[in-house]
This record gives C-alpha cells, structure tokens and sequence, in this order.
C-alpha cells in the first residue's frame, strides 16, 4: 500500500505538469489573435500591442509558457484584464464560498440518501420503494440547471422560505443558513439519488446474507436486523461512491453557483468566460482542476486505509 | 492467412466489457422487443429524429415569428405550450431546437468515439505508447465534468462546432480507457497470440481479431454517453457559452425563461421537459442496448 501512495504521489507531478501545460494552451486555442480578440475588433493597435505584451503573445510559445509556469509557481496567476485585481486574489475570496457550499451539500448527501436507500430495501417491491426509485431516477436524469430554477421557484418564489439568491453571510448566522440551503439542495440532490440507489442495492445484496436470517430467527426487532446487522455491512461499497461525489460537487458548483448567484470560484470562472478575461480563466480553471486532482488522490489513499481487501497493482 | 478465427465476441467476463458469443441478428432484435423501456426508449428518439429533420414544416409558427400583443401566453389551442416574452410559439420553438440537441449529442459522441478509440487501441496494443498516451488522459481527467468544455468553449467562443468540439474533447478519455482495457484483455487471449505465432502483421490482427471484438461494448459505451453529452451541450449553452438566443437551442430557452420565471414558469418548464425527453430517450435505449449486446451485465 504504501508503494501505491508512493506512485500515486510521483504521477502528481507530472499530472500537475500536463494540466497548467493544457490550461496555458487554452487561450491559444482562441480564434486568430486572442488579443485583438480581448480588446475587441475595433480597439486601437496600441492597445492590442499592450495586451499582447502583457500576456506574453509577442514571444515564442515555449517561452511563453515557462514564463507563464514560472510565475504561477510563485503564486502570480496574473491580473484580471477588467478588474486589474491580482488573479490570484479574486479566486482566493471565492474559494471559502465554493468549498462552503460543497461542504455543507456533501454533509445532507448522506443524511438523505441513506434512510431513503434503507427504506427502499426494506419495503422492496411496494409503491414505495418503486416511487422512490422513480423520483431517484429524476434525480439522476433532470439537468442541474433545471433542478436549480425549479427549487427556486418553489422554495423561493412561491413558498418564500428562502432567498431567491446571493450569499447572504457565514453559515452559523440565520441569513447565511438560510441562503445556502437552496444552493446547496440543489448540488446534493444527484449524489443522493444516486446514493440512494446505491444504499438500496448494497442493503438488498446484504439481506440476503445468513447473518441477517441468524438475526431475525433469534428474534431481533426488524429496526436492529436492519441497522445494526444489514446496513453497517453495506455501507462499505456505499463509502467507495462517495469519492466520486467530489467530481459532481465541483462541477456542479459551476451551474449552481451561476443561477443562485453565489459567490465561489465556478460563477467566477463562467463570468471570466462572458468576459473573454482571459487571465482569469486559466486562474480559476487552474485551481479548480489542482483541487480536484488534490483531493482525488486524498480520497484514494483514504480508501486504501479504509478497505485493505482492495489492492492496488 | 488467417488460420486461427477470433470467436467473435469472446472476451471473457470482465466487470464492465465481457461479451457473449453474439447471436443472429434475428435473436437480437427478439431480445431488444422484449425490453419495453427499450422499445419506449427508441420510439422518443425516432420522434426526436422526424423532428430534428422535418421540424420547420411540423411547426404550426414559424420559430421568430414575434407577436408582442400575446406575450407570456398560457396554453391555448393557438399556441400549444402558451408564448415567450416575445409572443413567439415555445411549441414551435421546442420543435426547431430538437436538432441542435440531437446534433450535439451525436456529434461530440462521433468525435469521442473516433479520436477515443483510435487513442485507446494504439495504447493498448502498442506498450511504448502505453505510458504517455495514458498519462494524457490523466490530464484530461484532472478536469471535474464539464469544466474543461467550458474553458475550451470559452476560448473558441460560442457557436454549434465549438460546443462539439468541447464536449467531444471531454468524453475522449472514457472511450479511450475502455479501448485501451480491451485491446489489453485480448492481447493476452489465445486467438491473438496464435495469429502472431503464425506471423500475422499487426494490420491484420487489428483488423480481423481486435477491432471486431470491440465493436459491441463500443456500440453499448456510445449509446449510454449520448444523453451525457445532450445535457452537457444544453448546460453550456444554458451558461451563456453554447448555442446563443435567439437560436432556440433547448438550453439557451430555459438561460432566456430564466428571468421571467417568477411570472412565466411555463416558458421554463417546456424547454426543460424536452432535455428531459431526450436524456431518458437516450438513457432507456443504452440500456436496452447494453442488456440485448450483452445480458450478463444487467445491473
């Protein structure tokens, strides 16, 4: 196991390598000039000759990019072309707000999901578990971006129990609490069907187990057969799904984010993009992909702690 | 040449690719029959189909048509689905936007697909190249979900061909990771290495013992990332970075309904059932397709 972490740590590099390689590579991907493209087709030469030296364009492309990797090392992602803010500011005072959000939606995940998954299985085969199924299924199939407008225009519009949008502070004062609820639903409400589903299918597998027909004929109450013999068992393949909600958690951010007008590093990114603010692109897709490679290997080497029947060849 | 015959279709009973020996064509559309979500699932893609082609001439309104004096319409025998903002039919409009969908499902999978596989095979079969080509889809995977098409069709600027290209580019590394699992399982299998005992060159036993065993987890990997692939290009273009308004693109309806939603949820709830449409479609067909091509992965 601990050559598996070994690896897994020396791929880090040269994974980290490819994507600031791809992310530098991405506004060479814009159509013609990307600084005429910046300052707009009828900007002033002056103008498209400054771009084009504050970005580097004017030099050749491997120079450019060990320019380029030479300052991000450093923590200079570059400045925002409209806000003149350092890059690296901007996504630092959207962070805390994105990974609230993926918390607190990656907290209710299991606090939904897996009651819904035990009841289920409990009741295979009745209007309950098929209804439950069914709307699971939405759950899974229904756009994020859909999921989001009708929540608000449930829970916001109509019901008015929550703020339509906007961050409305921390989440330990009432305003905050109530803002994130939404946003938060929303990005949760995959991984739990999905989870759900799960959660039922490992319970179904487990029930059928002898331990569980041992525990029922000694006259154990249905609740403890259930919870005590059945579920701590099928939690484990339920453990290994939860890893890949991180993927879902940030990229959904990126739509959810956007339609609730939350403050975090997604709806920066999708603004940088209306903008054509190129420096700020690459910063923010940047960090979001350095994240999300950070924290798949954490999940990875959490599981090779978590599960020793799984090797890794 | 050929002395050895692959079995076509005998690729073990690995998790996820396994194969059985592929029955008649007869048998198979027997088996697809009997799956009804199946048969449901083709019948909404035939109707998307005839629309996506003949949706102009079905359409009781032209999709500019404005009529100012009849905005936010509800439901009428007029206008089906109710009006927009701007008087236009969203019925009509729904119609006209079943083409981009379909085309950007079909078309990023195409491109997946060809550059995906092509990628996989030559890493599977050829060790040197094992290494880098997978290390690039390591990079590409380092990219959570539609991040990565949303900075490339951010820097190719909105439009029909870079919301392919940018959705495409995203599925590449899955088809290439299938590919790639494959050509490796066979490279070991007896077939494979009597050709090459016998001297077959690395043509003929790409073309005759691999390529023809991939074909059938290919069709049942593709069919299941088209609906993927719809809600990707409906999401971009919903953020503003895909298909732009007016083109009534399903997305870019429900980005415009957004507004009003509050005193017209119609104008959103219509674009939305008709991604919805489409993915189950899809959906329902992969499935079927997968359980007829191969019944033992029948979750």
């Amino acid at each position: 196991m601990t050559q598996y972490i070994l690896r897994r740590l020396l791929q880090l590099p040269i994974i980290l390598f490819g994507v600031s390689v791809l992310v530098f590579l991405v506004l060479h991907l814009v159509p013609g000039n990307p600084a005429l493209a910046i300052a707009g087709a009828d900007a002033p030469p002056e103008t498209v000759a400054a771009i084009e030296r504050e970005l580097g364009l004017d030099r050749p492309l491997p120079e450019q990019y060990v320019l380029y990797i030479g300052r991000v090392v450093q923590g200079d992602l570059g400045r925002s072309l409209r806000s003149r803010r350092p890059v690296l500011a901007d996504v630092m005072d959207a962070l805390p707000n994105t990974l609230q959000l993926a918390v607190v939606a990656a907290a209710i995940t299991p606090v939904f999901a897996i009651p819904l998954g035990v009841l289920a299985a409990a009741r295979r085969g009745t209007l309950v578990d098929t209804s439950l199924m069914l709307v699971s299924m939405l759950g899974i199939t229904l756009p994020v971006f859909a999921l989001a407008l009708g929540f608000m225009w449930i829970f916001a519009y109509q019901l008015r129990l929550f703020p339509i949008s906007g961050y409305g502070g921390p989440i330990w004062t009432s305003d905050g609490l109530r803002s994130v609820t939404l946003p938060a639903l929303t990005l949760a409400i995959g991984a739990v069907a999905l989870l759900a589903r799960l959660t039922r299918s490992a319970m179904l597998e487990v029930l059928n187990q002898d331990y569980v027909r041992s525990a029922r004929a000694k006259g154990l109450r249905e609740g403890v057969v259930l919870l005590r013999h059945a579920l701590a068992n099928a939690m484990l393949p339920v453990v290994t799904v939860v890893g890949l909600q991180v993927a879902a958690l940030l990229s959904g951010a990126v739509v959810t984010e956007t339609v609730f007008a939350w403050p975090g590093v997604g709806r920066l990114a999708v603004f940088a993009i209306q903008a054509r603010d190129f420096p700020l692109v690459q910063g923010t897709v940047l960090v979001i992909a350095v994240m999300f490679v950070l924290v798949n290997l954490a999940v990875d080497v959490l599981y090779a702690y978590v599960d020793p029947r799984i090797h890794y060849g | 040449m050929s002395v050895v015959a692959a079995p076509a279709g005998s690729l073990g009973r690995r998790p996820g690719v396994g194969a059985l020996p592929s029955p008649r064509g007869g048998r198979l559309v027997q088996r697809f029959i009997r799956q009804r979500a199946g048969v449901f699932g083709l019948a909404v893609i035939s109707c998307l189909l005839v629309v996506a082609v003949a949706g102009e001439a079905i359409a009781p309104y032209d999709w500019r048509a404005q009529d100012v004096l009849a905005r936010f319409g509800g439901i009428s025998p007029q206008h089906w689905l109710g009006t927009d903002e701007l008087g236009r039919d969203i019925f009509s409009r729904i119609l006209y936007g079943t083409r981009f969908s379909l085309v950007i499902g079909l078309g990023a999978v195409a491109l997946s697909f060809g550059v995906g596989t092509a990628l996989g095979i030559v890493a599977g079969f050829y060790p040197r190249l094992d290494g880098p080509l997978m290390r690039l889809v390591d990079v590409m995977l380092a990219f959570p979900g539609i991040l990565l098409a949303i900075a490339i069709v951010g820097a190719l600027g909105p439009g029909l061909i870079s919301v392919i290209v940018a959705i495409g580019t995203t599925e590449i590394p899955g088809f290439a990771r299938l590919n790639r699992s494959i050509v490796l399982s066979l490279r070991q299998r007896e077939f494979v290495v009597a050709a090459r005992v016998l001297g077959a060159p690395d043509r003929s036993i790409l073309g005759r013992h691999v390529l023809l065993n991939l074909v059938s987890p290919l069709v049942i990997f593709a069919s299941l990332r088209i609906s993927t692939a719809i809600l990707a290009g409906a999401t971009l273009s919903f953020l503003g970075l895909g298909i732009q308004p007016p083109i009534p693109e399903w997305g870019a309806m429900v980005s415009t309904a957004r507004q009003y939603i509050a005193t017209a949820p119609h104008t959103f709830v219509y674009p939305t059932l008709a991604i919805f449409a489409a993915v189950i479609g899809f959906n329902l067909l992969g499935d079927a397709v997968r359980d007829t091509l191969d019944p033992t992965l029948r979750a």
